[in-house]
C-alpha cells in the first residue's frame, strides 16, 4: 500500500474516503427494493381485508319466524290440486296478518306499514313453494323462517359493531322496538344465505343471488373452451411444425402478438359490429359473449401452447420419422401428448382472464338486468363480472355486501383455476 | 325434425362413417391379414371417408340456415301491399318482427291490419317447407355421399396423403384466424369511423376542446348541443395512465431488481407468485376498491388539508391502475434482468464496484431496451384500461390537469355511449367507434414500437 505523498491522494484514499458514503448508497437501494415489495404485498393485503371485511357478512341473512295460517279462503285458493292457483295466492297477505297478530300494536295506516316492511316483499315465495310441494298444508298453521327486509338485515348487522355506525336511518323507534323484541322471542336470526347462491338478479338486496350470473360465466366459458382451446392448439401446431419460414408466417406473428395486447374493449366493439351487427346474433346471449372472448383468450393460448410445443424435444419426433411416422402421426401421438401439460397451464391461466373480463361483455349487452336463470347458450344472461359492475352501482349498503361477496366467489373460482395450472404444471411438466 | 337435430345426426354421420371408411378399407384389401396391401393405414379411410361425407353435410346445414330467413324474408316482403313495400328499411324490419312474433305466437297484439294475419300464416307455411325441403336434401345428399365414398374406397386411394394435406390447411385456416380476427377490428371501427367522420370532421374530433356527445333527437329538445372534440378525453387518459406510471415504474422495478439480484430463492418462490397474484386479480375488483375505498379515503384524507378532492378523482383511477400494473412491469423486467449475462456483472465486481452499483451502472443499462419496451407495454394497458375508469372515474369531459379533479377517459366514453340504448347511426353511437380507432391506432402503435425495441434487444445476447 502507498502512502500519501503531500496534498496527492492516492487511489486507495480515494476508494477508502468514498467507501462509507457507497455502503450507504448500497443500503439505501436495497431498501427501496425491499420497500417496493412491502407495497406491492401491502397493496394485496389491503384488497383482500377491504373486499373480505366488507363481504362476509353477506353469507348469513337475517329470517323472522313468523307462524302462519295458511287460510285457504285468505289465499283464495278453491282447489289447491291447481298451479295456478297455487301460483297466484296472497301468500305476502297471510305472512302481514300473522305479523299483525304477533304485534297487536301497530295500529294506523303508517304504523301497519313499517310491520310489513320487517318481511322482505318476496317473502311469500317460501309460503309457495312449501305449498307446491306439499298441498296438505292448506287450512293448517305452520311456522316459517321467512326472508327479512334488507333494511333490517342491516340494523341487525351493524347494530352490536363499534367500529360501524349503526344502520338507523331508514329505521324508527317502532321499527327498532319490533326488531327488539323478535330478536327477544329468538324469532329473528342470521342463518346461512342460501338465498345468494340460488335466485338471479333482483332490485331488492335481500332477494338477490348469484346463481344466473354464475350459470351465465359457465355458459359463456363454455363456449370459449370449446372453441379456443382446440383452435389455439391447431395454431401453434401450425406455426410450430408446418409454417414455412416467408412473410405470411411473419405476419401471422405479428397480429397474434399484436392482438395479445389490443385492449380488451376493442374485442367488445369488434363483436358488436360483427357478430351482432353483421351476421344478425342477439344481444346479451352466452354464444355471442363466448364468441367475443375466444378471440381475445386466443392469442394467449397460442402462445402458451407454441412454447409447450417448442419444449418437446426434436430427437423425439426425429425418431418417429425415422420409424416411418408421418407428420400427422409425429403430432397426434407424440407432440401434442408431450406439450400437453404445457397447454394446458396456458389455456387454462387463459380461461381464468376470460372469466374475468367484463369490458367487452358489457359492449354485447351482458349487462341487462336479468332476473331468470339462464338454461343455456342462447338465453340473455349475464356473468359474474358484470353482475360486480351492475351492483357496484347500487347505494344500498346490502348490495355493497353483496358485490363483495360475489366478488369473493369470483376470486374463489380464480385462484382455484390458477391453482390448478400450477398443480398441473408441477406434477405433469417433464424436463428434458 | 329441425336443424339442432340435423346438425345432431350430422355429427353422428360423421362418426359413422369413419368406422364404415375404415371397415370398408379392410375389407377392399381382403381381411386383416391384407391390410399390407393397402396404400395407407385403415384409420386414414375411416378419417378421409368422414371428411367427405360429414363435412359437406355439415357446411349445407350451415348455409342453408343463414340464408332460409332471408329468402323467406323476401318473399314476405314481396307479398306485402305495394305501399307497405314502399316504407324505409327500419319500419319494414320492425313490421317483419311483428310477424314473426304473431307466427310463434309469442305475443298478440289485437287489432292487427288483415295483411299482417295473413303474412304470419305465409311466413309458417313457408318456414314448414323450408324445413321439410331441408329434410329432404340433406337426407338425399348424405346417402348420396356414402355411396361415392364407399365406391371410391379402394387398396390405390392415396388416403394418407389427402388426410394430411386436409389436416395442414386446417391448421392454417386456425392460424389464420389471428389475421381475421386484426382484419375485423379495423374493419368494423374504420367502416364506422368513416360514417362518423362525414358527420363530424375530423379536425373537429382531433382538436376539438369540448365533448358533450349528447345530441337532440327531436329538434325541440334543450340541451343538445353535440360537440365532439375529443382532446379533454385524450388528456383525460393521458393524466390516469401518467398516474398510473409514477406508481407502477418504480414499484413494478425495483421489486424486479430486489427479487432478481438480491432476494435468496426462499423469499423468491414465495414472493414472486403474491405479487402476481395482483395481476390476476379482475380489473372490475380493482374498480370496486377504487370507487368504494380508495375514492373516499383520497376526499376525506384531502378534506383533512382543505383541499376539495373529487369523488370521482383522477388521483383515485390513476393510483388503483398503478397497483395493478405493478406485476406486470415487475414480471417484464424480471425476464430482461434475467437475461443479462452474469458475465457482466462479475466484471463489474471484480472492479470493485458494489452490488447497486453494478446494477445501477451496468445491469440496468444492458436491460434498458427490454425495461423500455415492457414500460410501453404498460402504457399501451393503461390507455385501453376499461373497467376501473369506468367505476372510478367521471364521466364529464374536464380539459385539466389537476389530479384531484375527474377527468373522463376514451374508453369510460365508449362504454357510455354503447352501454344501454342506442340510436343507430346517429353521430352519437358512430363516435364510439371512432373513440375505439384512436385507441386501437394508439395501442397498436405503443405494442408495435415495444415488441420491436424487446426483439431487438434479446438478439443481442442470444
Amino acid at each position: 500500500m502507498q502512502k500519501s505523498t503531500g496534498n496527492k491522494l492516492s487511489t486507495i484514499d480515494l476508494v477508502n474516503k468514498n467507501l462509507k458514503k457507497r455502503y450507504r448508497a448500497e443500503k439505501r437501494f436495497r431498501a427501496y427494493g425491499i420497500g417496493a415489495i412491502l407495497f406491492g404485498l401491502a397493496c394485496l393485503v389491503v384488497l383482500f381485508t377491504d373486499i373480505i371485511g366488507k363481504g362476509h357478512t353477506a353469507f348469513l341473512q337475517t329470517y323472522i319466524y313468523v307462524e302462519v295460517n295458511l287460510d285457504a279462503q285468505q289465499l283464495d285458493i278453491t282447489d289447491s290440486t291447481d298451479p295456478r292457483q297455487l301460483a297466484m295466492a296472497d301468500y305476502q297477505g297471510v305472512i302481514k296478518s300473522a305479523l299483525r297478530k304477533k304485534f297487536p300494536d301497530a295500529q294506523g295506516r303508517r304504523d301497519k306499514r313499517d310491520l310489513y316492511s320487517l318481511v322482505s316483499n318476496g317473502a311469500g315465495y317460501t309460503l309457495r313453494s312449501m305449498l307446491e310441494d306439499d298441498p296438505g298444508l292448506l287450512d293448517t298453521n305452520i311456522g316459517v323462517w321467512v326472508l327479512a327486509d334488507d333494511d333490517i338485515d342491516t340494523y341487525l348487522k351493524s347494530r352490536n359493531s363499534e367500529d360501524v355506525k349503526a344502520f338507523i336511518e331508514r329505521m324508527n323507534p317502532k321499527k327498532i322496538a319490533w326488531v327488539e323484541s323478535l330478536l327477544a322471542d329468538e324469532h329473528m336470526e342470521l342463518q346461512f344465505n342460501r338465498t345468494f347462491f340460488t335466485n338471479g338478479d333482483s332490485r331488492e338486496p335481500e332477494q338477490a343471488g348469484i346463481a344466473g350470473a354464475m350459470a351465465g360465466s359457465l355458459f359463456t366459458l363454455l363456449v370459449t373452451i370449446a372453441l379456443s382451446f382446440p383452435i389455439g392448439i391447431a395454431a401453434a401446431v401450425y406455426l410450430e411444425e408446418y409454417a414455412p419460414t416467408n412473410r405470411f408466417t411473419d405476419f401471422i406473428e405479428v397480429n397474434i402478438n399484436n392482438l395479445a395486447a389490443v385492449p380488451s374493449i376493442i374485442f367488445g366493439l369488434l363483436g358488436l359490429a360483427v357478430f351482432i351487427g353483421f351476421f344478425g346474433m342477439h344481444r346479451s346471449i352466452p354464444l355471442v359473449g363466448g364468441l367475443v372472448l375466444t378471440l381475445m383468450t386466443l392469442p394467449t393460448i397460442i402462445i402458451s401452447s407454441r412454447a409447450a410445443i417448442k419444449s418437446v424435444p426434436p430427437s423425439i419426433k426425429d425418431a418417429a420419422l425415422g420409424l416411418g411416422a408421418s407428420k400427422m402421426q409425429v403430432i397426434i401421438h407424440h407432440v401434442l401428448p408431450l406439450a400437453m401439460p404445457g397447454m394446458l397451464t396456458g389455456a387454462i391461466i387463459g380461461f381464468a382472464q376470460a372469466l374475468g373480463e367484463t369490458a367487452p361483455l358489457l359492449m354485447i349487452g351482458m349487462v341487462a338486468f336479468i332476473v331468470d336463470i339462464p338454461g343455456g347458450t342462447s338465453d340473455p344472461a349475464t356473468v359474474l363480472p358484470v353482475q360486480i359492475f351492475l351492483w357496484s352501482d347500487n347505494p344500498e349498503r346490502a348490495f355493497v355486501e353483496r358485490t363483495s361477496a360475489a366478488i369473493m366467489v369470483l376470486l374463489a373460482f380464480l385462484i382455484t383455476m390458477n391453482t390448478l395450472a400450477i398443480w398441473l404444471r408441477k406434477r405433469l411438466e417433464r424436463r428434458w | 325434425m329441425d336443424t339442432s337435430k340435423l346438425i345432431l345426426i350430422a355429427m353422428l354421420l360423421t362418426v359413422a362413417t369413419y368406422y364404415i371408411g375404415k371397415s370398408r378399407a379392410v375389407a377392399v384389401a381382403g381381411g386383416p391379414s391384407g391390410v399390407r396391401n393397402l396404400n395407407s393405414l385403415p384409420f386414414y379411410y375411416g378419417v378421409i371417408t368422414s371428411l367427405w361425407c360429414g363435412l359437406p353435410c355439415l357446411l349445407l346445414l350451415g348455409v342453408w340456415s343463414i340464408f332460409d330467413d332471408y329468402f323467406i324474408q323476401q318473399i314476405i316482403i314481396q307479398e306485402f301491399p305495394a305501399d307497405i313495400r314502399q316504407l324505409s328499411e327500419s319500419d319494414l324490419g320492425l313490421l317483419l318482427n311483428t310477424v314473426s312474433n304473431l307466427a310463434t305466437g309469442s305475443f298478440v297484439e289485437p287489432n292487427l291490419a288483415p295483411y299482417i294475419v295473413a303474412a304470419a300464416e305465409r311466413l309458417k307455411s313457408l318456414q314448414s317447407v323450408s324445413q321439410m325441403a331441408l329434410n329432404v336434401v340433406f337426407g338425399c345428399v348424405a346417402i348420396l355421399l356414402m355411396l361415392i365414398t364407399w365406391m371410391r374406397i379402394n387398396a390405390k386411394l392415396r388416403a394418407r396423403i389427402e388426410v394430411e394435406k386436409a389436416f395442414k390447411w386446417f391448421l392454417l385456416l386456425c392460424a389464420s384466424l389471428a389475421i381475421f380476427t386484426t382484419a375485423g377490428i379495423i374493419l368494423s371501427v374504420l367502416f364506422e369511423s368513416i360514417k362518423f367522420f362525414k358527420a363530424v370532421p375530423m379536425s373537429e374530433f382531433l382538436f376539438g376542446l369540448e365533448w358533450s356527445p349528447q345530441t337532440a333527437i327531436r329538434a325541440d329538445q334543450v340541451g343538445g348541443s353535440g360537440a365532439f372534440g375529443a382532446v379533454p378525453l385524450f388528456a383525460g387518459t393521458m393524466l390516469i395512465s401518467l398516474i398510473a406510471m409514477i406508481i407502477a415504474v418504480p414499484a413494478g422495478l425495483m421489486s424486479a431488481i430486489y427479487l432478481s439480484e438480491y432476494a435468496s430463492p426462499m423469499v423468491r418462490t414465495i414472493v414472486k407468485p403474491m405479487l402476481e397474484v395482483l395481476a390476476g386479480v379482475p380489473t372490475v375488483v380493482y374498480g370496486f376498491f377504487a370507487a368504494l375505498t380508495v375514492a373516499p379515503f383520497i376526499r376525506e384524507t384531502g378534506t383533512i388539508f382543505g383541499l376539495s378532492v373529487s369523488s370521482e378523482s383522477a388521483l383515485a383511477a390513476g393510483l388503483v391502475m398503478g397497483v395493478m400494473i405493478i406485476p406486470f412491469i415487475s414480471s417484464l423486467s424480471d425476464d430482461v434482468i434475467n437475461a443479462v449475462p452474469q458475465s457482466l456483472r462479475d466484471g463489474a465486481y471484480g472492479l470493485g464496484a458494489t452490488k447497486s452499483e453494478t446494477i445501477k451502472q451496468v445491469v440496468i443499462p444492458a436491460a434498458l431496451p427490454g425495461i423500455v419496451g415492457g414500460v410501453l407495454l404498460a402504457v399501451s394497458r393503461a390507455i385501453g384500461e376499461t373497467m376501473i375508469v369506468v367505476m372510478a372515474a367521471g364521466l364529464a369531459a374536464h380539459l385539466t390537469a389537476n389530479p384531484l379533479e375527474s377527468v373522463t377517459t376514451i374508453t369510460v366514453q365508449i362504454v357510455t355511449l354503447l352501454v344501454g340504448d342506442q340510436e343507430f347511426d346517429s353521430p352519437k353511437t358512430l363516435s364510439a367507434f371512432a373513440l375505439g380507432l384512436m385507441l386501437f391506432v394508439v395501442t397498436l402503435a405503443f405494442n408495435y414500437v415495444a415488441l420491436h425495441v424487446v426483439r431487438k434487444y434479446r438478439e443481442e445476447y442470444e
